[in-house]
């Protein structure tokens, strides 16, 4: 028995989510005194996979397989669900993402295994196996029993702290059996925005624009305070429909959902759609001109004025403070 | 070409979650049903490829009866044929097992689902779907063109997009620009109600997730307001306050 966790690459590097997913991932093990393993799949240095250790993995499974560069779902489900065949792990652990969701699905079908997404606690497993997921897009919280024999917990991010330690995993190459049928599907391109910043999903600190700052020319300012802040941009989904901004910033019901530790809303009305995608978020700032933008009831600090002026301001205090 | 279209039957977004006294129900005084979004996006994209491609589609929903109306509605927008599978929805694993089985019975080309339903926001539904056929389940996807049977999709990723490309059968989960929500037009609700619309019961009970009680999040504190005179107090209370700088 043991569990295993389900880590994404990117840029050669473990993600940042999967690295809070080893983190959580161990502590179950722990609670179930067994074994915590991470999976890495595709072309990646040795020290990256060595360093999980430090996460909490005791052996790291590596398919050192270039055609896993692309994260391909068929061909990822696969190798992950003969790696927990073959680990005999009874939980898997994987951070929410457009990849982990959509092979965490498939996996799910191939074991028989319940899956509960959007986890935001460990598992309480002092009698059986429950476990606490945000639902209705962060408007409630549903306490569910997994009973099937293995279980799939994916998690959202930011729900678990952990303190990488100096220890070292030991990595073992792993071969799955893949069929050419695992990768009938072909990706022809991939388009990444140019940008060094932090993708929105994974920030811890996000900088977000509605329709009141008027059009996209003045996104600077968003961009200049975000850049001060090291947070990634965002946006409502107006701004995005009226292509001022780029589909994948739209955070909300129908958009990314983020729960970063800092939110910034400047000129977004917070509408219960757009409220949805941010409301798991640790602190929430908000600054509008409307003192009865219902943004307002669901922030921790908020300023009424012109983000024209206001955020400016904000900018030169950031320069001075941080 | 046959298109099946898998739809929810969800609390219109604007609904304000409340439970049972104890919560084990959400109680739905005053909650407005409708078709998930993400499944209208598939809804509306396979109106289009019906259009194109002279396809015939058919919606399918796992509910019990409350949800023939949202079904209805697909009908009235073009769906040709509406099943319904007589069981309530409360775990993904069954749900999965339930549309899979109509799947094989009928050998769809091509199946659309939304990204995720707005109630569980599991997301999970196309890809266990796809592997119990041992077809590809793909989401969530932007755009979507079909020519020769061969499907050219647009999927979202973080930061960024994927261009790609498959031989029908495929299972999709569709989101935002797929389509432009559609709305049915007066001869659309007429002729829905003379529609097919199929009633069949579940073919294997299993489920491996039971939910125990639902929980509202805490109430939010009291929001701190600085005047805009005063903005660099902002930045000093994210640092020593909330500690998030
Ligand atoms: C099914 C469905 C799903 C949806 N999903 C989403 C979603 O995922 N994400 C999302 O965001 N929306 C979503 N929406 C839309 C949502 O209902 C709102 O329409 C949208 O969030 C409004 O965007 P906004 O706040 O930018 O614009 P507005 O509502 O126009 O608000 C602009 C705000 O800016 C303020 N303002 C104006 N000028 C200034 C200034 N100079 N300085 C400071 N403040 C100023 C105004 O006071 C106002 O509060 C959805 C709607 C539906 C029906
Ligand atoms: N009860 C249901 N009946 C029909 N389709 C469903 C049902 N539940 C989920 N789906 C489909 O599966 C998609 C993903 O749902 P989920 O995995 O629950 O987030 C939805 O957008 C629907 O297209």
């Amino acid at each position: 028995m043991s569990v295993l966790i389900f880590v994404e690459i990117s840029e050669g590097k473990a993600k940042p989510s999967s690295l809070e997913a080893v983190g959580y991932g161990a502590k179950v093990a722990e609670q179930l005194n067994v074994q915590a393993n991470a999976l890495v799949l595709g072309e990646i240095d040795q020290s990256e996979l060595e360093n999980l250790g430090g996460y909490g993995a005791t052996k790291v499974l590596h398919v050192n397989d270039a055609r896993l560069n692309k994260g391909i779902i068929q061909a990822f489900a696969n190798s992950l669900g003969q790696a927990v065949e073959k680990e005999n792990a009874q939980v898997v652990v994987l951070a929410k993402s457009s990849l982990g969701d959509a092979v965490a699905a498939r996996v799910a079908g191939r074991l028989k295994a319940g899956l509960t997404s959007n986890v935001v606690e460990l598992p309480d497993t002092s009698n059986g196996f429950r476990v606490k997921r945000s639902i209705y897009t962060g408007k409630a919280f549903a306490n569910t029993d997994v009973t099937s024999e293995k279980k799939i917990l994916a998690i959202k991010k930011n729900i678990f702290q952990v303190e990488p330690t100096e220890a070292k995993a030991n990595v073992e190459a792993f071969e799955p059996n893949l069929a050419e049928a695992d990768f009938g599907v072909n990706i022809t391109n991939t388009e990444k925005a140019a940008t060094d910043g932090v993708p929105l999903p994974e920030a811890d600190l996000v900088v977000s624009g509605g329709r009141g700052l008027k059009g996209p020319e003045n996104w600077g300012l968003v961009e200049e305070l975000a850049t001060i802040l090291g947070a990634a941009t965002g946006c409502s989904k107006p701004v995005s429909d009226l292509h001022w901004r780029p589909h994948h910033e739209h955070v909300g019901q129908t958009g990314v959902k983020v729960s970063p530790n800092l939110y910034v809303a400047i000129g977004i009305s917070g509408a219960i759609q757009h409220l949805a995608g941010v409301n798991s978020s640790k602190c929430i700032v908000v600054i509008n001109k409307d003192p009865e933008a219902p943004f307002f009831q669901a922030a921790d600090y908020g300023i009424v004025g012109d983000a024209f002026e206001v955020v400016p301001k904000l900018i030169e205090a950031a320069k001075a403070k941080l | 070409m046959k298109i099946l279209v898998c739809i929810t039957h969800v609390p219109d977004t604007t609904t304000k979650i409340k439970f049972n006294d104890s919560n084990t129900e959400l109680d739905a005084t005053g909650v407005q049903f409708v078709t998930g979004p993400y499944d209208d996006y598939a809804l509306s994209r396979s109106m289009e490829l019906k259009e194109q491609l002279n396809a015939t589609v058919t919606v399918l929903n796992v509910g019990t009866a409350e949800t023939e109306p949202t079904i209805r509605k697909a009908l009235a927008l073009g769906a040709d044929d509406a099943i319904r599978i007589n069981a309530e929805p409360t775990d993904t694993y069954f749900v999965a097992q339930q549309i899979a089985h109509v799947c094989k019975e009928n050998n769809y080309d091509l199946i659309l689902m939304g990204r995720e339903s707005i109630d569980f926001n599991g997301g999970q539904v196309h890809g266990i779907v796809g592997e119990i056929l041992g077809i590809p389940s793909l989401s969530p996807i932007m755009q979507l063109d079909i020519e020769d049977n061969v499907a050219k999709m647009v999927r979202e990723i973080e930061g960024g997009k994927e261009h790609l490309e498959a031989s029908l059968p495929l299972i999709l989960g569709c989101q935002e620009p797929i389509a432009e929500w559609k709305i049915p037009n007066m001869r659309g609700i007429m002729s829905a109600r003379s529609k097919p619309l199929n009633v069949v019961e579940p073919v294997d009970p299993e489920k491996l997730t039971q939910v125990e009680q639902y929980e509202l999040p805490a109430p939010k504190g009291e929001c701190q307001m600085i005047a805009p005179e005063e903005v660099e107090k902002l930045i000093d209370l994210l640092k020593n306050e909330a500690k998030v700088l």
